[in-house]
């Protein structure tokens, strides 16, 4: 009875702190049914409006949203695949294999991760410029692909890998390559899964980039379009931005609930850099 | 034979794929961007210029503003949110407490939405004539301030607006660290007539030191490089009060296309975040 008693103010507080957290979702939620003047009606906060496809519509007609969209799914996902791919295999040579030189380039790597992304944010532009890449999908997942991260996040799953069955796999014949694919990656799921929500979630948000290197709406991922419909001096169709903002929220939400186990897992997997 | 010869470059036939991304997207631009740092980019090619660049930044009024800027966000900011990330962590790691999941699935949620849709959206919350914060101080006969465009109440818009998206997460990397405390100890404490607030800081805190200095570096090297939220929100506004490092390299690197000044004041701000990130975890190594 006492103990219960004790718990109504972490309960308060909970409550309180989970209503903080989710309310903005909420909001906007309703927002992008409110027309221009409702969004900002208080006593209308939590009321469905009918603004919803005239919004729709105005964003539409003013933007090509549906592009954007597919940029934004494109760019993440080939960022996402590509990340996967290449950094399992670094992380399995590093984890599995004794060469000349790997505690000195695997200290390059990992010292790389300390570098602020300002730093090659010029020569890369300049870089690019050369390749033709600008305005390019390309420009934002090629040098995306240069994070160590998830080559260290792997290089940590492989570890834990028993060598006795690379090894029988070896005496049956098997090369290397194969091993690597038919045996190994099948087990590490739960890693793949945790970096790949990882670069997912933030591929998706990425914004300083793609402003750098995308110069036409066209091009332009979800962000990106959601930055120029509110730039000073525009007159801003509020209900329009606010279904923009839906749009860009909703893929996330939804692999969120599905995963929300490895997806927690994966964002909190950013953070164990040992 | 062969097959040991095989064995030989089997590594690199793994680690081919990422290297070669690595040099050509990370490593030789690393390496660029210090000699650009000693260059001046006009009409399409660069020339030698000294340390030019550097003692332009280092007369650059706005540079130091920048720093300023970023620097009184920081110092407020992340304690700020350290201390909500403690109490919530802390509620959400009683025993007792149902819905556990539910409550840590809802803190965690403001990660999800990216930064251009939240910094919109906390854009309209806090609009001076007809956003939310100001209808709601007015409810309660205040007065609406005029959030955006006052120096000190926009950095302030900052603060909550990052603190909301970031409190959520490092409380889950916390509870992480709490959970590995034993309960043993706060029963003992509790034999021996401690008081939860005591026990908060003789147990709690040195318990989860390490995850919690490493949330401090994350949310440190986060905000050292804060541009989208002031980008947004205030455009660096006004008068350059909320205008933080990056946004200042920014504007000169693509906006001006002072090649030179950016790469060298990305250095500056490499070396600021290198010492922070050492003095930080000199600090957790100490004790």
């Amino acid at each position: 009875m006492d103990k219960e008693k004790n718990l109504v103010i972490p309960y308060i507080i909970l409550c309180i702190i989970a209503i903080i957290s989710v309310f903005p979702f909420i909001w906007t939620f309703f927002a992008a049914t409110h027309s221009n003047a409702q969004v900002f009606k208080l006593r209308d906060t939590f009321v469905l409006g009918k603004s919803f496809s005239d919004n729709l519509a105005a964003l539409q007609g003013s933007y090509p949203i549906w592009r954007n969209m597919w940029n934004s799914i494109f760019i993440s996902s080939v960022y996402t695949l590509g990340i996967l791919i290449i950094d399992a295999m670094a992380g399995f040579a590093f984890a599995k294999y004794k060469f000349k030189g790997r505690e000195i380039l695997f200290f390059v790597c990992v010292a790389s991760m300390f570098i602020p992304q300002q730093v090659t944010m010029v020569p890369l532009f300049i870089q690019l410029a050369k390749f033709n890449l600008i305005n390019n999908s390309f420009a934002i997942i090629l040098p995306g692909l240069a994070n160590i991260f998830g080559v260290f996040l792997m290089r940590q799953h492989f570890a834990s890998f028993p060598d006795e069955l690379i090894e029988a796999s070896r005496i049956d014949g098997a090369g290397d390559l194969r091993i690597f694919f038919t045996i190994v990656v099948p087990t590490m799921k739960p890693a793949f899964a945790s970096l790949g929500i990882l670069s997912f979630v933030n591929q998706w948000g990425n914004f300083m980039w793609p402003l750098i290197v995308l110069n036409s709406t066209e091009k332009f991922t979800m962000p990106l379009v959601l930055s120029l419909m509110v730039q000073p001096g525009m007159v801003v169709n509020y209900g329009a931005v606010v279904v923009g903002a839906v749009f860009a929220l909703v893929p996330v939400l939804i692999l969120f609930l599905i995963f929300q186990r490895s997806f927690i897992s994966g964002m909190l997997s950013g953070a164990i850099k040992g | 034979m062969e097959s040991s010869k095989k064995r030989n470059i089997m590594p690199f036939v793994f680690l081919a794929p990422f290297l070669i991304i690595f040099v050509v997207f990370m490593a030789y631009p690393t390496i660029y961007s210090i000699a650009i740092s000693f260059m001046k980019f006009k009409a399409g090619h660069f020339t030698f210029n000294g340390i030019k660049n550097f003692s332009f930044l280092f007369t650059d009024p706005l540079f130091y503003k920048s720093i300023k800027n970023t620097i009184i966000i920081l110092i407020i900011q992340v304690p700020l949110q350290t201390i909500f990330v403690l109490i919530v962590a802390s509620f959400l790691n009683i025993q007792n407490i149902k819905f556990k999941g539910l409550f840590r699935m809802f803190t965690f949620m403001p990660v999800l939405i990216d930064t251009v849709s939240y910094s919109i959206v906390f854009g309209l919350f806090f609009n001076a004539e007809n956003g939310l914060v100001n209808k709601i101080i007015e409810l309660a006969g205040g007065q609406g301030a005029n959030w955006l465009n006052v120096g000190v109440l926009a950095k302030a818009v900052i603060i909550i607006a990052l603190t909301w998206r970031w409190t959520g997460y490092n409380t889950v990397i916390i509870l992480g660290g709490l959970q590995n405390i034993s309960s043993e100890l706060y029963e003992a404490a509790s034999i021996d007539g401690a008081s939860k607030i005591k026990q908060f800081f003789y147990i709690t805190i040195p318990g989860v030191k390490q995850v919690l200095m490493f949330s401090v570096i994350l949310s440190v090297n986060g905000t050292l490089q804060l541009f989208t939220e002031p980008y947004l929100l205030t455009a660096g506004g006004p008068v350059n009060e909320t205008l933080t490092v990056v946004q200042y390299l920014y504007n000169t690197g693509f906006r001006s296309f002072n090649f030179g000044v950016a790469s060298a004041g990305s250095y500056v701000l490499a070396i600021m975040i290198g010492i922070v990130t050492l003095i930080q975890m000199k600090v957790t190594k100490e004790d």
